[in-house]
């Protein structure tokens, strides 16, 4: 994973504009997170491999990225991005980590299923 | 008086803190209102404490806090414009700005309100002043109404400078602070419930002033 190139990441995020993709979305507050601080609440969610279909779609802010994908009767949208996989060809892997490292929300977006 | 003001703003409840006095003042003077409202706000996270709504009834709550708000202030013409929370900044420029223009062009408003893009704080709200100023911007130069921005982000007077309108408000708090109460699903503001709150030092100055940056377009 590298930091996000938005530049890049816009241009993967058109080539990919309507067909059908295998969606992994994903939250989580980290499962020890209330465990360190009892005001902390534990949540966390993910769906992977629901087919979806977007027309347009685009990244923004200045860091961490914002992801939106305008569907025909929906959108998606992530906050918190600040990783992809440059050397990916037909899939769009993205994910935000704290400062950390840790892995706090992940979009991916691919022709085949994850 | 009688103009005609449009007022574009994302979600419901951006009208209160910011604007809802110098609107209430408008009313007084004869003015008609238009606000286009964006969106429903359904996608926020405060819905009561405890809470009172859910993520499916969040839309139709706050539709109704909304109206309530209005009528409070006294606006005339509420618009709901139907586009999702947060999308703004990905929404598609034609349909946005086309939106907005029909609005220009069968108003021909005296001032537009919205938000100062760039320093409203809000991805949505940046968003909604970007396509208010795009939309008026390319109106010719002199049938343009001046836009009258609100700004909040932190640094943001280093940036653009004072604010060139500021309006005293406190003789409009009654509206004002019921324009608060009645989002009660994202507010609670202590103090404010009392028939006399309006009358009280504290919230006539916490609320009694409000700040307007008219959107250069030349520069
Ligand atoms: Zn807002």
């Amino acid at each position: 994973m590298q930091l996000i190139d938005t530049a890049d990441v816009q241009r993967r995020i058109d080539a990919l504009r309507d067909r059908d993709l295998y969606v992994h979305l994903e939250m989580t507050s980290g499962a020890y997170t209330a465990y360190y601080d009892s005001t902390k609440h534990p949540a966390a969610n993910f769906i992977t491999n629901a087919v979806v279909r977007f027309s347009h779609g685009g990244i923004s802010g200045s860091g961490p990225y914002r992801v939106g994908l305008k569907m025909e009767n929906g959108w998606i949208y992530t906050e918190g991005l600040t990783h992809y996989e440059g050397t990916e060809t037909d899939r769009l892997i993205m994910a935000g980590h704290d400062t950390q490292g840790k892995l706090i929300v992940s979009l991916q977006l691919s022709p085949e299923p994850f | 008086m009688n103009k005609k003001i449009l007022v574009v703003l994302p979600h419901p409840d951006d009208e209160s803190f910011g604007l809802s006095g110098t609107l209430a003042k408008h009313v007084q003077d004869g003015d008609r209102i238009t606000y286009a409202c964006l969106t429903l706000g359904e996608m926020g996270r405060n819905m009561g404490n405890p809470p009172f709504a859910s993520r499916v009834t969040l839309p139709a709550v706050r539709k109704l806090e909304l109206e309530e708000s209005c009528r409070a202030i006294g606006i005339q013409d509420l618009r709901l414009l139907g586009f999702r929370d947060k999308t703004i900044e990905f929404e598609e420029e034609e349909l946005l700005d086309g939106r907005i223009g029909e609005l220009l062009e069968e108003l021909r408003p005296s001032v537009v309100y919205t938000f100062y893009p760039g320093y409203a704080v809000h991805p949505d709200h940046d968003a909604c002043g970007e396509a208010v100023v795009r939309t008026v911007g390319r109106l010719p130069r002199e049938s343009r109404p001046p836009v009258r921005c609100m700004a909040f982000a932190r640094d943001h007077e280093d940036a653009i400078g004072k604010p060139d309108v500021v309006h005293d408000v406190r003789e409009f708090l009654k509206p004002k602070l019921a324009s608060i109460r009645a989002h009660r699903s994202q507010f609670n503001v202590p103090g404010i419930d009392s028939d006399k709150a309006y009358k009280s030092r504290e919230l006539q100055e916490r609320f009694g002033t409000e700040r307007f940056w008219t959107y250069r377009f030349d520069r």
